[in-house]
């Protein structure tokens, strides 16, 4: 077990493209680490430069406090796991599991050991004797996780382990990753491409773009202080909603209404090179059926009445579409986003996506009248994505002074 | 092995038996007459479709290779000398008697069986080599590739007599490297020239057949390795090595047969002399410049039958699996 350090790591493909740049990471022992991006943006480099696997090209990689940059993967002590699970096929599973004791030179003895308690932790022992060929999916998956904790690395790295198992399967392995890692309490990073394994298994999560980092800290931190327009609308779902906002006279012009704004997130508006228009941003959670709120709360926020969509009810709450007019937000950061997504994306401004309490008597075809909390706004700049709402790496609302 | 109680473990099981009693050409078999059983009315139609899109095909194979092999065949049960044909009379197999206890059949055989032996090792070897930086290069490869190609694409013939020329007292540039010396008049060493062209040929072809099998190694099943802790020649025996082993003995199947039949080289550079023949070149004196339709035909036939041999026990007992067909073994 160690601790893996990143100082300025970047890599520079061959071809000129610049896969990976200046990531500064710190990852303490023990710690498990995510790191979530669009297609592309440079996680699984990251991972392999770990690994050993891709050379770095500047910067230094420290793992247990050494420097590591140029020891081939062998001498490094690190398990990866790969999405195509790479198991030997032509070996059994027992065999598959055995290869990196066997290569270690361990005694039979000890081998066949770990290995028999290691297929007993993962649920393997009666499978030991089959080939790959003739595993499922999730048992494969198992074979590969069983493969990297047999050896007790210093680490684990796992790139979108669970990628190929289907939607239940994934949920179950889910809960199996997340056990393993805080039995064995090994350092370990994770590169997914899901929402929900970032937010549920680790300690941190590392959002990266284009190759770089954009925010780093504890999922329930990203969701609620997202330090730029990429995160937000990265992290959440459904996504948070993004209007269009024009600064005028000390509020800000939204199809929802004017915005009040408050002292601070003024002053930042008043230099001259200020934006004079904003993106603001409010995740689904933060509106509610405005019949169905106390005064207290009411004052809080402010209404506005729109045509429903759409009315998904979920039991415990409905997901209400609403269709509104004005300008679409846009920015390069939502244009990726939409991109990554697919055409499912909402954030764009044409619809307004809400979760409504299951008591709301919201009815598709007519207008409705909804509240939004304007203390979990967040405005951000369009050029610069950055948020303007964040104080002190807190996200403060638009009206806060 | 303990038999998996749930329902998802006993439905592999089954599958796992059938690939362990006949790991080899025989689960294909298998798993067909398996499936034989309820054939849908559509599932007949389709076959009936395949046989007849077959058909054509199979009627000129049949006509350009069953044809002459039968005919070779009835041939060699005859005493048959064009120089004599009164003679001509059905002896059964007094043929294969005579040719099976001349020592002249049994020294080309040896001969063949060397060069076969030795060629399609070196090449095996060299191949390899070859492919891995074909397969590695990332600047130049087609230049590579092109350069690699280039003995394979020259006719074996002319190529033969470019070696002999090399090897030429007085004039060859390879002969006068060793004091003008007259390597071809020797058994030995003609052989050692006969090896050494057949190998600078057809060692291109090797490199490619193993290069379609680099590509079946999957990049991250070598990452996996090194992770693991292999050195790079550990990865290289122990995962790509198994991995390609389809690719490898359907290459030397290719190799071994191309290799147990040769002759163009021999014919060119020695002519036989010197106990260099191979079975085909006897076969062909006997054949062509000697008439003797029977012995000729008989030695052919032979021939045939070792290559058959050969073949079969390539399939049946490596289990080398034909080019594009699925072993099982693989995901
Ligand atoms: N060998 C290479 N040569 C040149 N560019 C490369 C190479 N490998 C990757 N890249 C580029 O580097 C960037 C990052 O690739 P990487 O595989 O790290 O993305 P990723 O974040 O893992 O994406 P995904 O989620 O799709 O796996 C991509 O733009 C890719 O095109
Ligand atoms: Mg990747």
């Amino acid at each position: 077990m160690a601790d893996i350090v990143l100082d300025k790591v970047s890599k520079k493909f061959p071809d000129g493209t610049v896969a990976v740049q200046d990531v500064d990471l710190e990852i303490a022992d023990g710690e498990f680490v995510i790191l979530v991006g669009p297609s592309g943006c440079g996680k699984s480099t990251t991972l392999n430069m770990i690994a050993g696997l891709e050379d770095i090209s500047s910067g230094e990689l420290r793992i247990g406090g050494e420097r590591v940059n140029d020891k081939a993967p062998r001498d490094r002590d690190i398990a990866m796991v790969f999405q195509s699970y790479a198991l030997y096929p032509n070996m059994t599973v027992r065999e598959n599991m055995a290869f990196p004791l066997r290569l270690a030179k361990l005694d039979r003895e000890t081998i066949n050991q770990k290995v028999e308690e290691a297929a007993k932790v993962l649920e393997l022992t009666p499978l030991l004797d089959r080939k790959p060929a003739n595993l499922s999916g999730g048992q494969r998956q198992r074979v590969a996780m069983g493969r990297a904790i047999v050896r007790q690395p210093k680490a684990f790295l796992m790139d979108e382990p669970l990628s190929n198992l289907d939607a239940k399967l994934r949920v179950q392995m889910r809960t199996v990753v997340s056990r393993l890692q805080k039995q064995l309490g090994t350092t370990t990073v994770y590169v997914t491409h899901d929402q929900t394994e970032a937010m549920t298994l680790g300690d941190r999560v590392v959002i990266m773009r284009g190759g770089a980092v954009q925010q780093v800290g504890p999922p329930q931190e990203l969701y609620d202080h997202p330090r730029n327009l990429f995160v937000a609308g990265f992290i959440g779902s459904p996504a948070m909603n993004f209007l269009h906002a024009a600064v005028q006279d000390g509020s800000l012009r939204t199809a929802l209404g004017d915005v009040p704004i408050g002292d601070r997130v003024r002053r930042q508006l008043e230099g001259a090179d200020a934006p004079r228009e904003l993106i603001l941003g409010i995740r689904p959670e933060h509106f509610e059926d405005a019949a169905l709120i106390d005064d207290d709360t009411r004052r809080r926020g402010m209404e506005f009445e729109a045509p429903v969509e759409i009315v998904e009810s979920m039991g415990s709450d409905k997901y209400v579409y609403f269709g509104v007019e004005g300008e679409r937000a846009s920015a390069a950061e939502l244009e990726e986003l939409a991109a990554d997504a697919g055409a499912d994306f909402t954030g764009g401004g044409a619809s307004l996506v809400t979760r409504l309490s299951a008591e709301s008597a919201v009815r598709e075809g007519g207008n409705h009248r909804v509240w939004f909390n304007l203390e979990k706004i967040h405005l951000f700049d369009p050029n610069t994505g950055r948020n303007l709402t964040l104080h002190e790496g807190r996200a403060a609302g638009a009206v806060a002074d | 092995m303990s038999i998996n109680a749930t329902p998802a473990g006993a439905d592999v099981t089954t599958e796992e038996t059938a690939a362990r009693t006949g790991r080899h050409a025989a689960v294909p078999a298998q798993r067909a007459s398996r499936r034989r059983a309820p054939l849908s009315e559509n599932k007949r139609a389709e076959r009936r479709l395949g046989w007849l899109l077959c058909a054509p095909a199979a009627l000129v194979m049949l006509l350009v290779t069953a044809y002459p092999i039968l005919y070779s065949v009835w041939l060699s049960m005859q005493r048959f000398d064009l120089r004599f044909p009164d003679q001509r009379e059905f002896i059964g197999l007094e043929n294969y008697v005579t040719v099976l206890t001349n020592e002249f059949w049994w020294t080309a055989f040896g001969v063949t069986m060397l060069i076969t032996v030795v060629t399609v090792a070196v090449e095996l070897v060299l191949g390899m080599g070859l492919a891995l930086v074909m397969h590695r290069t990332l600047v130049g490869r087609g230049i590579v590739r092109t350069a690699a190609l280039i003995p394979y694409g020259i006719v074996t013939v002319v190529a033969a007599f470019s070696w002999r020329y090399a090897w030429t007292p007085g004039t060859g540039y390879l002969a006068n490297l060793f004091d003008g010396s007259a390597p071809l008049t020797e058994r030995a060493s003609s052989l050692a020239i006969i090896m050494l062209a057949e190998i600078w040929k057809t060692t291109p072809f090797m490199a490619l057949l193993l290069m379609a099998g680099l590509a079946l190694v999957p990049d991250d099943l070598l990452k996996a390795a090194s992770t693991d802790g292999a050195t790079a020649w550990q990865r290289f025996t122990k995962v790509m090595l198994p991995v390609m082993k389809p690719a490898i003995l359907v290459a030397l199947l290719f190799r071994t047969l191309d290799a147990f039949r040769v002759f163009d080289n021999i014919y060119i550079l020695t002519s036989g002399a010197n106990e260099t023949s191979s079975v085909s070149m006897i076969a062909y004196n006997n054949l062509i410049r000697g008439l003797n339709l029977g012995i000729g035909s008989t030695m052919s036939v032979l021939i045939f039958i070792t290559v058959a041999i050969i073949a079969f026990v390539f399939v049946k007992l490596f289990g080398t699996a034909a080019p594009g067909s699925d072993d099982g073994e693989r995901r």
